[in-house]
């Protein structure tokens, strides 16, 4: 399958929504690209009562003019102008490669949770935050499920609050973070009114359950699946049964695609102007990949990048004076976030690192670099490609990950073949 | 014609109903401890819920590797773990 | 600061680190210098062949003799090197490639080479993947494959255990008349450096006859059972044969994960490490026009290495002409995992004047030399 738009959007969170919308609401075609089998992204995933914003954007986008790859996964971006996808789920019959061209291209590839591994965290049970909220909202029953949250941000509060709503019980939320730290964050809060009504629906709903902070999980214990926690605070470790244990470090951005595509990367972020522009021409980003900074950062971004790519400059720079406020959020949110070095005391020496193939510390110490590790222990040459154990390792050592190569995930043989289609003739 | 409000598969040989949109994932973890068992033996269930960390793969009408979690439960689905 | 070495050997692969166990095996003072991680240059990019192979008589001999210390090394081995006896099918798919079948068979019967003619029938038995109908193949049931960091790693660990030393995350900026500078402005003296720098050697000795040939590598997710022998099309001895054109030809391997590796493309003049596109959808439709159903495999990884390669397609072991201080131990192109232990004690018995167990002659660099001479 090969199509063609004037603005290609990879990703449909709200960054990607907003960022759809306002470029075919301008006349632009367009096309959104997103993996998963509904829009959304994580925050605004599908399975839960959606607040107004998100049920008007989603009004928007059905209204709009957007031709929607829902279920598609982008895997290359083998020359300009083009990005190289394919079907999550596909049979032998239908086209299962398809080959999106575009005139600008807009990433909103949002953020995927850190986790930091700690003896029996690769027990059944144990999610991240997002992970058990993102499976909840997919059906998984949840009522009546003692429900341990921890790590650190506040996606856990958010996570605590729904699953409470839900029916769960939370029996509590471990915050690593000393209160003094989330006080800054607590300041902001107040700037920004939209969050400041976020943090009162949290206060109602976390009166049901202990919060504690400079807390953390040191072990998980289970038979099969979990079964208890035992956490830590001060020096003093105590025992949670619980059936669920929600557990993520904060947000680390999703890179792969901007790096691919030769996005100039600083500190950890995409580098973007005013207008959400990347240093590769036609390229654009917004939301979690410029910055963590929550879901209004990113409809403004998003809006700001829609514009721009559909030609209306003047809009896009209209909306740039609200976005600085925003960035002293994103701020904010790293050093409420930042995390205590005793984190990297955790993983002890058989603590697997790498779960894909099943790599424990002590195989990893003795190597100076992630390429070194990779090459002789096999840590993040599983399917996972290191997005889970490369956030860890670079937490624990310090280790920076290496340049990026096609394909961004496992794909079928049959989609590498397709990609030799230098005359844009229709692919199988 | 409307798509149904529930939807029957069958996850390990055993009949399961869930209401429609529920994710495979969910839907294994309401019958089977684990979607899959690591190389060195552990049983592993999903974790990230966002399509990364790829432990939540299961064989879906024969073919390995799928994500359970970005996938929806299709009527007449067989799920197998190990 | 300058340090004194009987041997020290620029590269720390899988041919470097076999040589530097020979030669502190046999009461050398041995260094190696590698500036990346150990087995992570061209080492890294190879397939893991352990292969005979009968290109020439002398191609023939050094590769049989390698696989011999390779079947004896196994138990040694670790689980980390990964190595299976799995044995090879070179593949045959018309009549035209079975002749070639049994001309193989028969010399390598000659060279004292087990082998086994298998008929279509077989053929389909031993790897129910394949496309039917094949003509058949020759099985080489000592050939095996390995993890080549793996085997380099391990060989790094024995030379150290008896006294080497490496000089790591460093690179050789010049190595001439026995000194050897190194980019931290270190410098070592030694009565014989050995350039084992796999396609970085031209780099490190000038005038070497070396070019580099690119190839593709795919690896798969976990489909254990799928493959079960080294399967190598007939046709891949024109693709290796070629000395100018662009090729692909069907080479999978079985790795112990359960993964299948996927190769081979060759091409000259692509000094650049990125993927080509063109040439990787020919390769794995390559593989697709032997093993139909591979299309739907998942590929987790594709990568590319440079070979390096001589005009004559033999490696260079031996003296340098130029400088009567260097030996090389370099230009293996496709067959430098499994020449790797021939060469190290090729290499080690001629430093310390014992007899070779084969020949040395048609390996020795100054045959380029004589050849310019005569020119």
């Amino acid at each position: 399958m090969k199509t063609s738009f004037d603005v290609l959007v990879v990703g449909a969170g709200p960054a990607g929504i907003a960022a759809a919308v306002r470029a075919a609401e301008k006349g632009a075609s367009v096309g959104l690209v997103d993996d998963n089998p509904a829009p959304g992204g994580q925050i605004w995933r599908r399975g839960a009562p959606q607040n107004s914003s998100a049920r008007q954007w989603f009004s928007r986008l059905e209204a709009a003019k957007v031709q929607r790859l829902q279920g598609w996964c982008v895997f290359d971006a083998p020359r300009s102008g083009v990005l190289s996808a394919e079907r999550s789920d596909c049979d032998d019959e239908i086209d299962c490669c398809a080959e999106l061209h575009y005139d600008k291209l807009i990433l909103a590839t949002g953020a995927r949770e850190r986790f930091l591994p700690f003896p029996g965290w690769t027990l059944p049970n144990i999610m991240g935050a997002g992970g058990l909220d993102a499976l909840a909202r997919g059906g998984l029953p949840i009522a009546g499920k003692r429900v341990l949250v921890a790590g650190t941000g506040p996606l856990l509060l958010a996570v605590a609050a729904e699953l409470a709503a839900r029916g769960a019980i939370v029996v509590g939320l471990c915050e690593q973070a000393p209160v003094r730290q989330l006080a800054r964050l607590s300041l902001q809060l107040f700037r920004q009114p939209a969050k400041l009504m976020q943090a009162a629906h949290f206060g109602i709903a976390c009166r049901a359950f202990p919060i504690f902070t400079r807390c953390w999980p040191v072990a998980a214990h289970g038979n099969g699946k979990l079964e208890s926690v035992t956490v830590q605070r001060k020096g003093r470790q105590w025992m949670i049964a619980c059936d669920y244990l929600a557990c993520g470090f904060h947000l680390v951005p999703n890179l792969e695609l901007p790096m691919l595509a030769g996005c100039r990367i600083d500190n950890g972020f995409v580098t973007t102007d005013d207008l959400q522009q990347t240093s590769v021409a036609n390229v654009y980003c917004a939301g979690e990949p410029t910055g963590i900074g929550g879901v209004e950062r990113a409809l403004l971004e998003g809006q700001i990048a829609g514009l721009a790519a559909a030609g209306r400059e003047p809009e896009a720079r209209a909306l740039c004076r609200k976005r600085t406020s925003m960035q002293k959020f994103v701020r904010a949110l790293e050093s409420a976030c930042r995390l205590d070095p005793q984190l990297r005391t955790l993983a002890h020496k058989d603590t697997l690192i790498c779960r894909c193939e099943d790599v424990p510390l002590a195989a990893l110490r003795e190597y100076r670099s992630w390429r070194a590790a990779k090459l002789l222990t096999r840590c993040g040459m599983g399917p996972c490609q290191g997005r889970i154990c490369g956030a860890a390792t670079a937490f624990l050592f310090g280790w920076e990950q290496d340049s990026v190569r096609p394909p961004l995930v496992p794909v079928r043989m049959a989609s590498l073949i397709a990609q030799n289609n230098e005359n844009g003739e229709e692919t199988r | 014609m409307p798509k149904p409000d529930h939807i029957e598969l069958t996850v390990n040989g055993a009949a399961l109903r869930v209401d429609a949109g529920t994710t495979v994932a969910a839907a294994l973890l309401m019958c089977a401890a684990h979607a899959r068992m690591s190389i060195t033996g552990e049983p592993r269930a999903p974790l990230c819920g966002m399509g990364i960390c790829y432990e939540c793969r299961v064989t879906i009408n024969g073919v390995p590797h799928q994500k359970s979690c970005q996938i929806l439960c299709e009527s007449g689905m067989d799920v197998q773990t190990p | 600061m300058t340090k004194s070495w009987d041997v020290v050997i620029a590269g720390g692969g899988i041919v470097g680190t076999a040589c530097a166990v020979e030669c502190v095996q046999r009461g050398l003072r041995t260094a190696v210098v590698e500036p990346g991680s150990i087995g992570g240059g061209t080492t890294a990019a190879g397939m893991g062949h352990i292969v005979a192979m009968d290109d020439s008589p002398a191609q023939l001999a050094l590769t049989r003799y390698s696989q011999q210390l390779w079947r004896a090394l196994a138990v040694r081995l670790p689980a980390t090197v990964e190595f299976d006896c799995c044995g090879t099918l070179w593949i045959a798919a018309d009549d035209e490639e079975m002749a070639e079948v049994h001309r193989k068979h028969a010399v390598y019967a000659e060279a004292g080479i087990p082998t086994q003619i298998l008929d279509a029938g077989a053929l389909a038995s031993a790897e129910p993947h394949l496309r039917r109908p094949l003509a058949g193949a020759l099985l080489v049931p000592e050939d095996a494959v390995l993890y080549p960091p793996g085997a380099a790693a391990w060989f790094m660990q024995q030379a150290v255990r008896m006294g080497a030393i490496l000089y790591g995350q460093r690179a050789v900026l010049c190595a001439a008349k026995g000194i050897v500078q190194l980019d931290d402005s270190t410098e070592l003296r030694a009565t014989t450096i050995v350039n084992a720098a796999g396609a970085d050697a031209p780099r490190v000795t000038t005038g070497l006859p070396i070019r580099k040939r690119k190839g593709h590598l795919v690896v798969t997710d976990r489909y254990p059972g799928y493959v079960r022998h080294q399967l190598v099309e007939l046709g891949y001895l024109k693709s290796a044969h070629s000395v100018t054109a662009d090729s692909v030809a069907f080479n999978v391997q079985p790795r112990r994960t359960g993964q299948i590796i996927l190769g081979s493309s060759r091409q000259f003049g692509a000094d650049d490490t990125a993927i080509d596109h063109r040439i990787l959808s020919a390769m794995i439709d390559r593989a697709r026009a032997y093993m139909p159903e591979i299309a739907s495999l998942k590929a987790i990884r594709t990568w590319t290495g440079f070979r390096a390669a001589t005009p004559d397609k033999l490696p260079l072991v031996g003296p340098w002409p130029g400088d009567e201080s260097i030996w090389l131990a370099a230009g293996h192109e496709g067959l430098g995992i499994t020449t790797s232990l021939g060469t190290a004690k090729l290499l080690a018995d001629a430093l310390t004047g014992r007899p070779p167990a084969i020949p040395i002659e048609p390996y020795l660099p100054r045959r380029f030399a004589e050849r310019t001479a005569h020119a």
